[in-house]
């Protein structure tokens, strides 16, 4: 296991210098650039120049690479141009973090609660009315957009009804003492009980929208576990032996169940970064994916490149811990 | 996973949990909330974007300035609601004959945040501290670079040439020759007084060029000035921006205790934050909601329109035609402005009759909108040999300006006139960043549209923006045999001393520009609006976008 697992590692290092490389080209193959964000209409050939030959924009794009590579390895990644000019991107990664990880926990979180018992509970009542439901329910969270969705939810919750915030993380003037940068985490830290629920009154649309997606898949792979399963004939055994439901619910169906749910929500884990993009854009949610946008908007290629890697980096690791979940989940697996 | 397995697991997540618990301290004052909110004189205003940073000298975008604007004050400031300069940390000053020494007389009773005096020796450690900047910072420190030409590194180019304190609150600036543009430019955020002690303890000009960016000293998180605001905190995770008001301050009291700016970058969400209540204002509505806005309660506030969108040429590009004024009059004829400002532009929205605004000095009154009649433009077209020419007419999207709230809509009028008098418009496109400024500034497009918003109230800082550099600017004028006369007409006339001879020059260049260059084609000027909720009071638009909260109250609290 711990070969595999420092082999998978050592890949991953090769994955992200090739990305490395490519997300290097890419970005200033885009046309603007940083330099036309930051002059506005106030740019001539002249103010282009002066500016580009600071920044060292006009060095050929492989001296550029090497320059960006030397500096990376010694942990340097290069300052933000406009996200939060002047702080290292790397801190930028790591400030706004927190916020992406409460926000996808809680995606995530919703999606497996609901998930789970709802495919499992189609499957057992197959053809019900509760089947029908929930499957047209999935459907709908796949195909709708997660913007449209985080639109609409905010529409209703937020502006007609005015049950929950419309957008950002806290209120202001709240005086929240900040520990990890995760806000529900820190007011019950603090035991400052009127941020935390603050901050998770804020949380609740946003991550609605972004459970949609995982929710739906969850669910139906769940379903479809259960229903192979149950026609297994160690099910049928268990059941002639004289076990009780729960018992043959708990240690045959569900455990054997679990293992495509288990991979299932491992991808979706990745995939969550793409959806908090669009989720955090609607709500000016200052997480990642806020980042990332704006940073996109203004050509801050530090940014850019430290969240386009760390986006890969943690993609690659949670396909990895998905693997060794499976290994313990599935002891054939280990045995292999 | 064994039961033993499993209560050894979940022990450690407890007292995993027990032990960052009691590291983490409440750091809230002993009453618990600080309130916050409407309810203790808190006005919170929902910006467009982050600022950079709050030192203003090395910012060039609107968001910082909004911030540091209130904590920040010039030696001249702008009297609200106009473009005027009127006194604010001078409380008077004089040139002398030539335009060259101007002496400032000071306010004695000012004291920056840190309670250091602010005298003549402050002035001074300011010029110089902005005069004097390395590599990294004259390329940062853009509107230094901009209005002043250069930097102490290339004294003999800048306008700037010293600072002398002469008594304790008495300077003498000297620079290298009369303009229109001084001291009114004083008034930018960017030249600001900030405090000589706290920008040499926090190494304010300590700025590095670092990769593709620059990083700022310790300073530029912890800015000093003067005004009725003092810098509270940055709370980056959530956006928001705190300044509290500064109960030292020498003028009258700020209305509100605290003000809040919150980021908030989509428009739309903006509208919803004002009708939740949990914003009391914002900036640059979208015209459509004006009405809107209005009927459910808040206030619309239209500032005057103190900007200029054009339709430029690039005269020195590919295509030759456009180099025949009688073309650029005719496709002037063309265009049914009227038309275009009463259905694309907002209320109040004029038709531009020059490359500039009505209440700058300079503005010529003579001058008449040329008039839309598409038979004198097919028959200018006809006359040139240039009947159905083709054009490659840009305009940017993922962009709203102040000039223009919605580039496609007023293209897509444009275009239709154009077509109308037999024009092939090739249709061309880009984002604001990406790629459409830098395809202008290269002379990538016939034509294209864009605008300017003036920086303070000079004529030069508008019509010698666009043709004062001949070398570069993004009309190609370089490539016209008149292109030289216009730049160095322009540059004599910002030389000029006496105030109504220079008005009078720069009136004589507007009607040339339009009567004989026509470089472009102004089209319009359009108002900007900001939007308050219910409550609030005492907001007073700038034509400038540059607005000052001291006066703000909300109704409710103090």
């Amino acid at each position: 296991m711990i070969r595999f697992v420092v082999r998978r590692l050592l890949q991953m290092c090769l994955v992200v210098l090739v990305l490395s490389m490519l997300v290097f080209a890419w970005l200033r193959s885009l046309p603007g650039g940083p330099v036309s964000a930051m002059l506005g209409e106030r740019q001539t050939e002249e103010r282009r120049a002066a500016l580009e030959a600071a920044l060292g924009l006009d060095q050929p794009l492989p001296v550029q690479y090497l320059k960006f590579l030397e500096r990376a390895v010694q942990g340097n990644f290069g300052v933000s141009t406009k996200v939060l000019p002047g702080e290292d991107a790397f801190q930028v990664f790591l400030d706004r973090l927190p916020a992406t990880v409460e926000l996808s926990f809680l995606a995530m979180l919703l999606a497996i609660v609901l998930g789970i018992p709802l495919g499992y509970l189609a499957a057992r009542r197959r053809g019900s009315l509760t089947d029908t439901g929930a499957v047209i329910f999935s459907l709908v969270g796949v195909a709708v957009p997660v913007f449209f969705t985080a639109f609409l939810l905010k529409y209703f919750f937020a502006v007609e009804w005015n049950l929950l915030p419309v957008s950002g993380r806290q209120s202001t003037g709240l005086d929240a003492t900040r520990v990890t940068g995760m806000f529900v985490l820190d007011g019950v830290l603090t035991r400052e009980w009127d941020a935390a629920w603050d901050a998770l009154k804020h949380l609740i649309l946003p991550s609605l929208a972004l459970a949609t997606i995982p929710f739906a898949v969850i669910f139906r792979i769940t379903r479809a576990a259960v229903l192979d399963v149950l026609d297994e004939d160690y099910v049928r055994t268990a059941e002639a032996k004289g076990l009780t439901a729960r018992v043959i619910r708990a240690r045959h169906v569900l455990r054997n169940a679990m293992l495509p749910v288990v991979t299932t929500i491992g991808l979706q884990v990745g995939g969550l970064l793409a959806g908090a993009v669009l989720t955090e854009t609607v709500f000016s949610f200052r997480g990642v994916g806020d980042a990332l946008a704006t940073a996109f908007r203004e050509k801050d290629y530090p940014v850019l490149q430290v969240l386009i890697m760390a986006a890969a980096v943690i993609y690659v690791l949670v396909n990895l811990l998905v693997d060794v979940a499976y290994a313990i989940i599935d002891p054939r697996i280990r045995t292999r | 996973m064994s039961r033993t397995r499993s209560v050894a697991a979940w022990t450690t997540a407890v007292l995993a949990a027990a032990t960052l618990a009691g590291c983490a301290e409440s750091q809230r004052d002993d009453d618990g909330s600080s309130g916050g909110g409407e309810d203790s004189g808190t006005f919170v205003f929902g910006a467009a974007g982050a600022p950079e940073m709050f030192d203003p000298f090395y910012a060039t975008d609107g968001e910082t300035f909004r911030v540091t604007r209130q904590m920040f004050e010039g030696l001249v400031g702008i009297e609200p609601g106009t473009a005027e300069v009127v006194p604010e940390l001078a409380t008077s000053w004089e040139p002398n004959e030539d335009g060259t020494e101007w002496t400032f007389e000071l306010r004695d009773d000012v004291k920056f945040h840190d309670g250091t005096d602010f005298n003549a020796e402050a002035v001074c450690a300011n010029f110089e501290r902005m005069f004097d900047q390395n590599e990294a910072g004259q390329t940062a420190g853009e509107y230094w670079g901009y209005v002043m030409g250069a930097f102490k590194n290339d004294a003999a180019n800048s306008l700037y040439q010293g600072c002398e304190a002469t008594g304790d609150y008495e300077a003498v600036v000297t620079i290298s020759g009369p303009t229109s543009g001084f001291p009114t430019m004083l008034s930018l955020a960017s030249l600001s007084m900030q405090s000589p002690t706290a920008m040499e303890e926090g190494d304010a000009n300590g700025i590095a060029a670092e990769g593709e960016g620059f990083s700022f000293p310790d300073y530029a998180d912890n800015p000093v000035g003067t005004g009725p605001f003092t810098f509270g905190e940055y709370d980056e995770a959530n956006g928001t921006i705190t300044l509290e008001r500064n109960d030292d301050y020498y003028g009258e009291q700020a209305g509100v205790s605290e003000l809040v700016f919150r980021v908030i970058p989509d428009e739309s969400t903006r509208r919803q934050e004002l009708e939740a209540g949990s914003i009391n204002g914002y900036d640059l509505p979208n015209p459509v909601d004006w009405q809107g806005l209005e009927d459910d309660g808040n206030s619309v506030e239209i500032r005057d329109a103190f900007n200029i969108l054009y339709l430029g040429f690039n005269l020195d590009g590919a295509n030759p035609q456009l180099k025949d004024p009688k073309v650029r009059q005719a496709l002037y004829h063309a265009l049914n402005r009227d038309q275009l400002v009463q259905t694309q532009l907002p209320e109040g929205a004029t038709v531009a009759t020059q490359f500039m605004p009505d209440t700058v000095s300079g503005y010529n009154t003579d001058l008449q909108p040329y008039e839309y009649d598409p038979e004198e433009a097919k028959r200018l077209l006809a006359e040139a040999g240039a009947e159905g020419m083709e054009l490659t007419f840009a305009y940017p999207t993922e962009v709203s300006r102040p000039y223009m709230p919605d580039p496609e809509k007023i293209y897509e009028a444009l275009r239709t006139d154009l077509e109308a008098v037999g024009v092939k418009v090739n249709v061309k496109t880009a984002s604001w960043n990406g790629g459409y400024l830098d395809n202008v500034t290269a002379g990538r497009y016939d034509a294209y549209i864009l605008g300017w918003t003036g920086d303070y109230d000079s004529p030069f800082n508008f019509i010698g923006t666009f043709f004062g550099n001949l070398k570069e600017n993004d009309f190609g004028t370089k490539g016209m045999p008149w292109g030289k006369q216009l730049a160095d007409d322009l540059k004599a006339a910002d030389a000029i001393v006496d105030e109504g001879e220079r008005a009078a020059a720069f009136e004589e260049i507007n009607g040339q520009i339009m009567e004989e260059y026509l470089p472009g084609l102004p089209i319009s000027h359009s108002p900007p609006a900001l939007v308050v909720g219910p409550g609030v009071d005492g907001v007073v638009p700038s034509p400038l976008t540059a607005e000052e909260f001291d006066s703000v109250t909300v109704e409710g609290g103090q």
